[in-house]
């Protein structure tokens, strides 16, 4: 029951092949990429968690996905613990920077909530830079451990599969949200918050955790990012690290959270193949990619895929008994 | 001792439930409303009316906790309901429903109502379980859209509804919260009158062992269901008492057709 309703409208089939699609990604691609598309992947679908489903544009996480990698770092250097529990440690540091500026965002929504979270990161990025005993400046974090009793964890394919779990599990947490009771008040807040406020539910209040909790995912993914790398730098907190995850989330689609994982691992594997290519101007190329998929398919490669493939299943089957036996609600659809 | 549901009673005779005290509202320098003293005996329908820009609107939003007072006091039933938001206000046991058909279009009816149902446990916060929690609201939204006239509809997208049920819809939500205090916000506004008529006579329905405000342009409407009514003009009260009592008021009928009649 569960399986079915994870894979969504594509079915069991769907969540197989993405499930072994992970499983076979590190032989189709050089490990480290492959981990950086699992980080990204989870950073993708955090944001997607505010901007598809809160209805909040969020231009600076990378304050959460910078200060995890720097605090990930940090613990895995002087306590020298197994690496799920500092990337943990950094989400939860994390979900804690979230509270204060979430709480002071959320006031706002659309072009105005953005650029606060825009600020409050670049305020992050600053604290970094002079920060340099803690941080190392510009030089960044280096020689961070990457721990797991049992397991060599040097070898990038083996930590590929050790940083899977934790990946799946957190993918799997932003989903159970999703499609919990919190998450149809909060999509009730974003569709018509005077509305939901009448009935009870304090809109901002609402907000702010799904923000908290978006900080968190992404504070997951950042701390796995800085532990693949081995290392944590000043672009981490750098706002076209937030740029990036907003690309990623548009360029799948928003508010479908597949879109999320498939914007990201399109925009990861393109950039790695320009720079093996020796192409210099990465972002030239990135960009013009994006332009071309908001102006030409507006939903983002996955939902123009799965409204074509709803489109085709209802063509062929019987739509009327399909639409009244689903029980679940009638998920938005952006137009 | 009479009852405190007794009708047409003069104030004072039944416990307020609702009362302000020397309430305003101003925008920039504009004196919107006030002061306006007003009392609301519980059990009773009380009814706002006056011309348009009387300041019904703006007081319905001071009650329901859209717009904050600039000066004075709201009690609901004995507590401090001023400058409380939306939600708090929610919380105290004041339902409102909505001028403007309020809904979430893709959302069946049903749900609807299971979400308003959900305000009053915790499961809202429950990021973790199942959506299909909400079940065990299932059975007593079917029901109180059974009441309300909707229950062809339960499985209906809120968009989809025509105008005279989405309306229906709105005050499903209201009693959803099982409100002491019901604000109505125009519930028959642009309705047909078929539609005029099922509305009066769900909201004579449901006011049992409830207190009711309702702000209305619908003389008819105020007639058949209003205890009391309170005429504004102008943001300050003009005249209030029985339906009756105020329609036969001198300065009502000159509110309402201005000076020039004999």
């Amino acid at each position: 029951m569960i399986l079915r309703r994870l894979a969504g409208a594509g079915g069991l089939p769907l969540l197989v092949l993405a499930l072994g699609f992970a499983l076979a990604l590190p032989w189709l691609l050089y490990p480290p990429v492959a981990t950086d598309i699992l980080c990204w992947a989870l950073f993708a679908v955090a944001l997607d968690l505010l901007i598809g489903y809160a209805g909040l544009l969020s231009f600076g996480h990378a304050a959460f996905w910078g200060s995890s990698a720097y605090a990930t770092g940090l613990i895995a250097i002087h306590t020298g613990l197994p690496f799920p529990v500092a990337v943990l440690g950094g989400a939860v540091l994390a979900a804690v920077l979230a509270l204060p500026i979430g709480f002071l965002a959320v006031r706002r929504t659309g072009i105005y909530f953005a650029m606060v979270t825009l600020a409050f990161a670049q305020l992050v990025y600053f604290t970094a830079n002079q920060w340099k005993d803690v941080t190392g400046g510009e030089n960044g974090l280096q020689a961070i451990p990457r721990k797991l009793p049992g397991l060599d964890l040097d070898d990038a394919f083996t930590f590929y599969y050790a940083a899977l779990p934790l990946v799946l599990a957190a993918l799997f947490a932003a989903w159970r949200t999703v499609r919990s009771p919190f998450g149809r008040v909060v999509t009730a807040v974003r569709d018509n918050p005077d509305r939901t406020r009448a009935l009870g539910y304090s809109a901002d209040r609402y907000r702010l955790a799904a923000f908290t909790g978006s900080a968190f995912l992404t504070g997951v993914a950042g701390g796995l990012y800085a532990i693949n790398h081995r290392f944590a730098s000043l672009q981490e907190v750098y706002w076209t690290t937030s740029g990036k995850a907003v690309v990623m989330v548009l360029l799948g689609g928003i508010g479908t959270l597949w879109g999320a994982v498939v914007g990201a691992a399109a925009l990861v594997r393109l950039e790695d193949w320009l720079a093996t290519a020796g192409f210099e101007q990465t972002q030239v190329v990135t960009g013009t990619v994006f332009i071309a998929v908001v102006l030409l398919v507006r939903r983002g490669l996955w939902g123009t895929a799965a409204a074509l493939a709803r489109r085709a299943m209802e063509k062929t089957s019987t739509p009327r008994a399909e639409l009244v036996d689903d029980t679940s609600i009638p998920r938005k659809l952006r137009a | 001792m009479t009852s405190s549901t007794s009708t047409h009673g003069p104030p004072g005779t039944a416990r307020p439930l609702l009362t302000t005290h020397s309430l305003t509202k101003s925008f920039g320098g504009f004196t919107a409303l006030g002061p306006v003293d007003l009392s609301v005996a519980e059990g009773t329908v009380h009814a706002l009316v006056g011309p348009n820009g009387a300041g019904k609107t703006t007081l319905f939003h001071l009650l329901t906790g859209y717009l904050r007072p600039t000066t004075g006091r709201i009690a609901l039933a004995g507590r401090d309901g001023t400058g409380r938001p939306p939600e708090r206000i929610a919380r105290l046991g004041v339902a409102r429903s909505f001028q403007v058909t309020s809904l979430f279009a893709t959302v069946s009816a049903v749900e609807h109502v299971e979400l308003a149902l959900m305000s009053g446990s915790s499961l809202g916060r429950a990021f973790w379980r199942s959506d299909r929690q909400l079940a065990r609201h299932r059975s007593p939204a079917l029901d109180l859209l059974d009441r309300v006239g909707l229950a062809d509809w339960a499985g209906e997208p809120a968009g989809r509804l025509p105008y005279g049920r989405g309306r229906a819809l709105e005050l499903a939500l209201a009693l959803a919260l099982d409100p002491r205090l019901l604000l109505l916000d125009e519930p028959t506004a642009g309705m047909g009158v078929e539609d005029v008529e099922r509305t009066v006579e769900l909201i004579a329905r449901i006011r049992h062992g409830r207190t009711v405000v309702l702000v209305e342009h619908n003389m008819s409407v105020v007639a058949s269901l209003a205890d009391r009514v309170t005429v504004l003009q102008r943001g300050r009260l003009l005249a209030e008492g029985a339906y009756d009592e105020v329609r036969a008021d001198e300065r009502v009928v000159e509110a309402y057709l201005g000076t020039g009649h004999d």
